[in-house]
């Protein structure tokens, strides 16, 4: 079958060698449809002078779309209806294994690069063992950026546990100041408390993530589970939260941490990116924690994956784009992409180093990956996410509704999207 | 033919669960999903306020703008180049500059509130309050449209008619009543039937502004069917429609039928 | 009395609109002369520089001219679907309000679920990458006729119901044509719903967003909507540019009105059905 498939293959990129042989000598446009993130436009524009720089017969053609659900419903779209670019950038996990890479994707486990490629990340972009996508960008973290001035004015040391935090917040509320920014404007920021709870959910319930994609665990019969849905609600009930809370964009969380409006800010570690680019001076006083749990003795961290880069079954230019693929994964497409990205965690690929001025808040996050105090977040874990979390967290962070009942709501959401993607036992 | 086969073939597909490679056949389960969906009631309920809201608004004020903006008044032109200024602009930058202005503590409407002393609401983050913001809205986008078809249908109406009931001593409000109404019907008809059927499928502008939160409060049909489909559910987004078609065909089918003889009998 | 009523309304009105209608518009222009972070800040506080000149270039120079380019097509899609639109709604909206058949009904039915029922995306990229039109300007025109053609149609069938019959029937007992009716008596008569349909049609579809990203893909078929994505993602947005951008793109719709307005105005004094 795959042979077949091989010499197929060959003799159409034969022929459409040939073609434009014709034409030019062997000119061959590769597109690349990414998100439309700064940093990912940013990231692949590098790639593509690299890559251009090193090939001139090709020539590299970034296209963009919207990140998001409607970012899905375009990648999907085209995937279905053929009219997928040669190169396309997407995300790992849960996500990816909606587009059913088996039958959609190119096998990439050949690509001499993959030798490089860290173990853990093979693993979200693989099934059946084997292996469709090539990392882009570094690993990140979802944890709590802090401001280091407003700990230091008021002698507070990050926490180790949950209580420990609650007990600096009320300090930092006492001194009249918000202790934790929430952005539900940008409703996708409101899962985090959840979210990122996953490394404590893991610590006490060892076998969570299988026991719930085969419908034996759910969030709201499994109390480490709930606990995330509680902390979220805690701190909205508290009084903690910056006044606009409901209002409040991404943007406007970054910039309160940074310039000290206020003290927390829950977030993914991509947001360093950001935080880079908007407040370039106040780089120094952002710091970062892993979200405590209950045991100081077994403080760790949740961690995502970056986006990888895919080729789809229905590209003409299939040698030409797996070469492209590979040099996105070697060392020197590594750096193309940091030299323009502020790094977000430690690299995936051997050989790529963190160059060595990385922002405050990455050298806070590096111990917990030395000390292997971590683990992959739920969506890495379990193909099922229920679409509506983000709603339901905005729900219970604007005290709208409490933490037990939104557990059993998303247990309904997750059960649907279960059924919706045919997995068994539901 | 690029749409009613589409259209057809999306009725199939409504009984499947479909990740658009491949549909398998589930028979009426979407539906059954789809009815269960915990917000659905409410989302009908927004649904029909939003509709008949900004329909409603938007003939009334459509009206009373075009008459006031063919009569005789200072900087006529100016005005009416105002009033469609809207339309003009694309809906998301309409969502994203009314959601700025309406920020809780920093908006513009709640800086000018606090200034004559009112504390004013959260118009997007207070649940009970963030569909009518944005119906609000609709109607400030809308208006200048509805305005447009009201002036067409004004300068369709002979001016003789009004001379004649001026020597006949009928006053404006006569006048109004009794020759703009009922000879501008079939612009008020134009007007009512699109804004009910925009307002029924109204969607964009909700999920620019408020994405139908804060959580589920300002959900609508469309909305919730959206959300559907944004997470990869197409056969679920699919009988959603379907359903969202019934719904609209309920309501105006009927309509239709009553404006039709209304129109035939003048 | 009289004198002085048009200008206390007048002026009432002036001062409400310019609040309602202005003020929002204000706030797009001071963003989009700001920095960057001043814009982030989304206030109505006057900006420490006026960056105007800097913010345009940004705009259009971004992605190598992108915006120009979608500006063209644009355009193209605009001028070719409005003027098929206006054509082909024009007829069937007189023929529907004129001969009344059993197939009347048949396709008003047909309008109303046009008007009614949401597109099915998938299926109908499968029928144009089967006829070979996927990705092309032709299909784009195509979908966006298909896609409003309900909306015209309707504009006009209600305005040819204000048209009085006796007019076709003299022109009739004349010895006309239907044809030469619709050509030489009804079409005349339509100016002002047909600049209605030509200004609220070019500006819808100008505007759309959505049609052209599922049915447009690809780097050289941009239009301006999807401009708007080069200053705004789901994570940061460029606040600033991205106003900018919002003006930009909203200057040919406003051409275009700024035009027909006078054409409404003189349709309406010259137009008007006299007898």
């Amino acid at each position: 079958m795959t042979l077949r498939m091989k010499t197929k293959l060959t003799v159409v990129t034969a022929l459409t060698a040939l073609l434009l042989s014709g034409t030019a000598f062997a000119d061959t446009t590769l597109t690349f449809l990414v998100d439309n993130n700064a940093d990912s436009v940013a990231a692949a524009e590098a790639l593509a002078t690299a890559y251009s720089e090193k090939n001139p017969e090709v020539t590299v053609e970034v296209e963009q779309r919207p990140g998001g659900g409607e970012g899905d419903n375009i990648v999907k779209t085209r995937l279905a209806t053929g009219e997928m670019t040669d190169v396309f950038l997407y995300n790992s996990g849960s996500l990816l294994q909606a587009l059913k890479p088996e039958t959609s994707l190119l096998d990439l486990s050949d690509l001499p690069s993959q030798a490089k490629v860290a173990d853990g990340f093979k693993s979200v972009v693989s099934t059946d063992g084997k292996v469709y996508g090539i990392p882009y960008g570094t690993t990140m973290a979802g944890g709590i950026f802090y401001n280091k001035k407003i700990y230091s004015e008021l002698g507070l040391t990050p926490p180790k546990t949950w209580a420990e935090f609650m007990a600096n917040n009320d300090k930092i509320k006492a001194a009249g100041k918000v202790a934790v920014a929430q952005t539900y404007r940008d409703t996708w920021t409101s899962q985090l408390f959840v979210l990122a709870d996953y490394y404590n959910l893991q610590a006490q319930a060892p076998n969570f993530a299988a026991d719930y994609t085969a419908n034996k665990a759910k969030y709201s019969t499994t109390p480490a589970a709930v606990k995330g849905f509680e902390r979220l609600q805690e701190v909205h009930d508290k009084g903690l939260l910056n006044e606009d809370f409901g209002a409040g964009t991404y943007d406007d969380g970054l910039r309160m941490v940074a310039t000290g409006e206020a003290a927390h800010y829950p977030m993914l570690s991509f947001a360093i990116g950001a935080l880079k680019q908007n407040h370039p001076d106040e780089m120094a006083d952002v710091g970062f924690f892993a979200q405590p749990g209950d045991d100081a003795a077994n403080n760790g961290l949740t961690v995502w994956m970056p986006p990888a880069v895919y080729i789809p079954r229905t590209t003409a230019n299939v040698e030409e784009a797996k070469k492209f693929a590979d040099f996105v994964g070697s060392v020197d497409g590594c750096k193309a992409i940091m030299a323009v990205n502020t790094v977000q965690g430690p690299p995936l690929i051997d050989g790529c180093d963190l160059p060595p001025d990385v922002p405050a808040a990455i050298t806070d996050m590096l111990p917990y990956f030395k000390d292997g105090k971590t683990a992959p977040a739920l969506e890495f874990l379990s193909p099922i996410k229920g679409p509506a979390l983000e709603q339901i967290t905005v729900e219970v962070g604007s005290g709208m509704r409490p933490a037990a009942e939104a557990a059993a709501l998303y247990d309904e959401d997750v059960r649907k999207q279960a059924k919706q993607l045919g997995i068994p036992n539901w | 033919m690029f749409f009613l086969l589409p259209t057809a073939t999306s009725f199939w597909y409504s009984l499947t669960r479909w990740d658009l490679m491949t549909a398998e056949f589930i028979g009426l389960e979407n539906f059954h999903q789809f009815f269960s969906e915990p917000f659905l009631v409410q989302g009908l309920i927004n649904t029909l306020i939003y509709a008949a809201m900004t329909s409603g608004l938007k003939t009334i004020f459509g009206l009373l703008l075009a008459v006031l903006l063919t009569s005789n008044l200072i900087a006529r032109g100016f005005l009416r180049t105002v009033v469609f200024f809207p339309v003009l602009v694309s809906t998301i930058g309409i969502g994203i500059t009314f959601t700025v202005m309406m920020h809780p503590t920093r908006g513009i409407i709640n800086v000018a509130l606090e200034a004559i002393g009112i504390d004013g609401p959260g118009w997007l983050t207070d649940p009970a309050l963030a569909l009518f913001s944005v119906a609000l809205v609709d109607l400030w986008k809308g208006v200048g449209l509805a305005t447009l078809i009201f002036i067409a249908g004004l300068a369709a109406i002979s001016p003789d008619y009004y001379e004649a009931s001026r020597i006949d001593g009928a006053t404006r409000m006569q006048q109004f009543r009794r020759i703009t109404l009922p000879l501008v019907q079939p612009a008020t008809i134009t007007v009512i039937t699109l804004s009910l059927i925009g307002g029924l499928r109204s969607f964009d502008l909700i999920w620019a502004m408020t994405r139908g939160g804060p959580g589920f409060s300002s959900d609508v049909v469309a909305s919730v069917i959206y959300k559907q489909y944004q997470a990869g559910f197409y056969g679920l987004s699919t009988a959603g429609n379907v359903i969202l078609f019934g719904l609209i065909a309920v309501i105006m089918v009927p309509l239709t039928f009553m404006f039709n003889r209304r129109e035939i009998e003048q | 009395m009289r004198r002085t009523r048009p200008i206390v309304v007048g002026g009432i009105s002036l001062a409400v609109s310019a609040v309602v209608f202005i003020l929002p518009f204000l706030f797009i222009a001071l963003q989009a002369v700001k920095s960057r972070s001043e814009a982030s800040r989304l206030n109505f506080l006057l900006p420490k520089e006026w960056l105007l000149w800097d913010n345009l270039v940004a705009v259009v120079e971004a992605r190598n001219y992108q915006l120009l380019l979608a500006y063209f097509n644009s355009t193209v899609i605009t001028v070719f679907s409005v003027t098929i639109l206006v054509v082909f709604s024009a007829m069937v909206g007189y023929v529907m309000q004129r001969r009344k058949s059993r197939w009347n009904s048949v396709v008003q039915g047909a309008v109303l679920i046009g008007l009614m029922m949401p597109p099915a995306v998938v299926p109908t990229i499968g029928l144009l990458q089967s006829i070979g039109l996927f990705k092309t300007m032709t299909g784009m025109v195509l979908i966006q006729v298909a896609y409003n053609l309900s909306f015209s149609t309707l504009l006009y069938r209600s305005f040819i119901g204000t048209i009085p019959r006796d007019l076709d029937e003299a022109a009739m007992i004349d010895g006309a044509k239907p044809w030469q009716i619709f050509v030489r008596v009804v079409m005349p008569l339509l100016k002002p719903v047909t600049v209605t349909n030509i200004v609220v049609q070019s500006i819808a579809i100008f505007n759309d967003f959505t049609n052209p990203l599922y049915y447009l893909p690809g780097k050289e078929n941009v239009t301006v909507q999807l401009t708007l994505y080069n200053f705004q993602s789901m994570y940061t947005s460029q606040y600033n540019l991205l106003f900018m951008n919002i003006l930009l793109v909203t200057i040919p719709p406003l051409i275009v009105f700024i035009f027909f307005n006078r054409q409404i105005v003189a349709g309406m004094t010259a137009g008007g059905v006299k007898g």
